[in-house]
């Protein structure tokens, strides 16, 4: 075992912050509850395409997409540099961690050069379309079908949920190109122009007031056959390569973030009263916050251990399948902590932009999204541990 | 950077392993627990033989002179075992000699220790039960050369089998460490037995116990120092065990989950026994990443070390007793029997989640550490 960076790992850190020292903007001035609306989305947008072109976009990508070819560890390393300068996120988000990995696995030569390096710059952004009203945790039920038509598939059906799809350029879609096989046996990946005709969003409005997820119908969409992302049938082993990265890589990027609110929560409670001595001071509050700092820690080793498994080894360890439970559920208990925290003001639109009842109530689909925690417990018990299956999936 | 054990590291502990599976069974762990002191004379022979006892005292005082990360690799495989007995006690009291003695008590101490000639143990806990050195008030008196010891520790582990005691005590100048060997005039050790058997707890009491001047272990303010650095030590090593303690939990309750049927079907396959089967894999997971964090941080001298062992000892002590809480669960009435061996293990999760401070007292830690002190 050795925590230590070798001294390249050390180059690209003094690098990287040097970097970040002279090119993090200030901060949103506005609220920054909607990132993917308006101005801020604007200002996320700029601050990707500046990461871009200095080369920090999609460091292990490969190299001719934009990529630097770099190691997992470097990976990590930028997580914990890009937490410390307090840089925001990168926005275009589904296309980095799920996406562009899928397409660099799967895809051809033809759609890495198209699609690759547009991810990166967030000159195009992506959503993705797999879950359907009827088609959730079973999403390999779905319905949404695609027919062949010389060279080009029609789409027609209903996606539901479809984070992003109402800024996104292109989407990652599953349909069923065969509906007479078993069900997994069945389904194709496309990618999806969003501005094709026959393609229509409608926004959903979620319970914190924000409607960044949609319902997108297909009415008769075009998709050319080259367009196809892995085989045709065989889109749900594309699936599976998303789900993987899904679970594995958004780990990396929700470290920077959670980080920062524990910061700012902590900023706070250095500041605000309880019973006439700082919130910091009191013992139950330095409890609860000492156990936030102790589980997001944990995730953040937990997260290093499982790239440095799959750096070395080249497959993800067990450590992977736990941190889709880890992040989310930690969530759920930090805004719970970060609530009490701030007393009564917290409940109030009014303080810092009514981010943290904004953030309170966000979580709540932190165990939901990416795979519930139901079917997270499901795929360890099964995958990891060897039960029996307690379904046939 | 690599986040794993080393190769040499593996096997190393699969050494470990198998030697445990070999020399402790748990027949022998029920036997030993029945006795006053826990100790197998022969077994601690064998552990010597193999090195564990100097494992990382260093070679020029007869030990294998290994990293902490090493010695977490055999830890763990202690607590898969249950090992009873004052392997930690010793442990604790050789990385004080270690960090707080003189050349001449490195040798006289450190050889019969890896030589596995010597037991020893530290007595700090007073009536206070306060793990923080400050809180210690046993008075040692000068008296010409001598110190003078009046007064009583407790829960001092393993002292009614170890050679030599490291009593924790306050003199004039501050804390003093003074060494107080078995049979000394005005010492009486009073077993106190508790919940864990495996390894048994005392009260030692000093009625004018004299200890030469000359072989207090450190005069300096680094004596504080001193014994935060060697608990450390043994703290991230008490981790390791419960580690183990929750990978043998895990895996025992797993292969139950598969076998045992009801309703014409094992038991592991309705879900409210999975996810509890892959909660006790989560938090044995992540005790995993942050014991080996520690064990890392505090080899390697990192200024994060302090904060490192207390995330490592808060987050296993919570851990350990709910992976133990899930395994007695999942068995059924089984699992509350004293014929089934996870009782061991569950006794074992709850005396250590007190050792060394538990998660309250680890929060507490952190929390000075990352609320109080602003950068
Ligand atoms: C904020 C947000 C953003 C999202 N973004 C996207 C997106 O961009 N693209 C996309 O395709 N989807 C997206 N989703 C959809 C998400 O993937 C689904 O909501 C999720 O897979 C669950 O499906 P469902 O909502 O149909 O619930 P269901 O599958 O109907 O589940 C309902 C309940 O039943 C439980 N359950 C279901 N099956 C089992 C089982 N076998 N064993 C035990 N329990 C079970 C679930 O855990 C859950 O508690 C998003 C969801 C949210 C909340």
């Amino acid at each position: 075992m050795d925590l230590n960076l070798t001294s390249e790992q050390q180059q690209f850190r003094d690098e990287l912050r040097a970097w970040l020292a002279a090119n993090v903007p200030p901060p949103f001035a506005g609220s920054t509850n909607e990132e993917e609306k308006g101005e801020h989305f604007e200002y996320l947008r700029r601050w990707q395409r500046k990461v871009f072109d200095a080369g920090w976009a999609g460091i292990s990508w490969p190299k001719e997409y934009g990529g630097r070819g770099a190691a997992l560890i470097e990976q990590a390393i930028l997580t914990e540099e890009w937490a410390r300068a307090e840089a925001p996120q990168l926005i275009n988000q589904l296309g980095l961690s799920l996406i562009g990995p899928t397409i660099i696995a799967v895809g051809t030569a033809e759609q890495k050069a198209r699609f690759l390096p547009r991810i990166l710059s967030c000159e195009e952004v992506w959503c993705q379309g797999f879950s359907e009203p009827n088609s959730g945790s079973d999403v390999a039920s779905l319905a949404t079908k695609a027919t062949l038509d010389d060279d080009h598939f029609i789409v027609n059906g209903q996606k539901i949920w479809t984070s992003l799809a109402h800024v996104a350029d292109w989407c990652l879609l599953l349909v069923r190109t065969d509906p007479n096989v078993p069900k997994h046996k069945g389904i194709t990946a496309l990618l999806v122009d969003m501005h094709s005709p026959g393609v229509d969003v409608r926004p959903l409005k979620q319970m914190n007031g924000d409607a960044s997820f949609n319902e997108v119908f297909f009415d008769n969409v075009r998709v050319p056959v080259a367009n196809v992302l892995g085989e045709i049938n065989k889109g749900w082993s594309t699936a599976i390569t998303t789900l993987m990265n899904e679970r594995a890589h958004l780990g990396t990027g929700i470290y920077v973030a959670f980080k920062r609110n524990l910061d700012q929560l902590i900023a706070h409670a250095r500041q605000m009263k309880r019973n006439g001595k700082p919130t910091a001071q009191d013992p139950v509050m330095r409890q609860k916050l000492a156990q936030a700092f102790m589980e997001l820690e944990i995730f953040r080793l937990t997260n290093t251990r499982a790239l440095s498994k799959m750096n070395n080894q080249h497959v993800p360890g067990p450590e992977g399948s736990i941190l889709k439970i880890q992040w989310s559920e930690y969530n759920q208990r930090f805004q719970q902590i970060a609530m009490e925290t701030l007393g009564p003001v917290a409940q109030l639109h009014g303080f810092d932009n009514g981010k943290w009842i904004y953030d309170f109530l966000r979580t709540r689909a932190n165990t939901i999204e990416a795979g519930t925690s139901e079917i997270q417990r499901n795929i360890v018990a099964e995958r990891v541990l060897g039960l029996p299956k307690s379904y046939q999936s | 950077m690599d986040f794993d054990l080393s190769k040499a590291q593996k096997l190393l502990q699969q050494s470990a392993r198998d030697f445990f599976a070999r020399e402790c069974k748990p027949e022998r762990v029920r036997a030993l627990m029945a006795t006053d002191t826990a100790f197998d004379a022969e077994l601690w022979q064998a552990m010597a033989d193999q090195g564990f006892t100097g494992l990382i005292i260093p070679e020029e005082y007869g030990g294998l002179g290994l990293s902490l990360v090493d010695l977490i690799a055999v830890a763990e495989e202690m607590g898969r075992a249950c090992l009873p007995g004052p392997f930690l006690s010793t442990l604790w009291a050789a990385s004080l000699i270690q960090h707080a003695g003189n050349e001449g008590q490195r040798k006289q101490y450190l050889e019969p220790i890896s030589a596995g000639e010597l037991k020893a143990t530290v007595a700090l806990l007073e009536e206070s039960a306060d793990w923080n050195p400050d809180a210690v008030e046993l008075r040692a008196e000068k008296d010409g050369k001598e110190y003078r010891l009046r007064g009583a520790k407790h829960f001092v582990t393993d002292a009614g089998i170890a050679d030599l005691i490291i009593v924790v005590a306050r003199g004039d100048e501050g804390l003093v460490l003074l060494p107080v060997e078995k049979g000394a005039t005005g010492l009486t050790i009073t077993a106190t037995p508790g919940i864990d058997a495996t390894r048994k707890l005392c009260t030692v009491e000093f009625d004018n116990v004299a200890v030469p001047e000359a072989n207090a272990l450190a005069f300096t303010t680094k004596t504080k120092a001193a014994l935060e650095s060697a608990t450390d030590i043994a703290n991230v090593a008490l981790c390791a065990e419960m580690l183990g303690g929750m990978q043998w939990t895990l895996e025992t309750t797993v292969e139950y989950a598969k076998t045992r049927q009801q309703f014409g079907k094992p038991i592991g396959i309705y879900q409210a026994v999975q996810h509890q089967c892959a909660d006790m894999f989560n938090l044995t997971e992540s005790a995993r990443s942050a014991v080996y964090n520690a064990a890392w941080a505090v080899s390697e001298n990192e200024p994060t070390a302090k904060l490192a062992v207390s995330v490592a000892k808060g987050f296993c002590s919570d851990a350990a007793r709910e992976v133990g809480n899930r395994g007695v669960q999942i068995h059924g009435g089984i699992g509350f029997t004293w014929e089934h061996n996870i009782q061991l293990y569950y006794k074992r999760a709850k005396s250590s989640e007190i050792q060394f401070g538990d998660a309250n007292y680890h929060r507490e830690e952190i929390a000075r550490r990352v609320i109080d002190e602003t950068d």
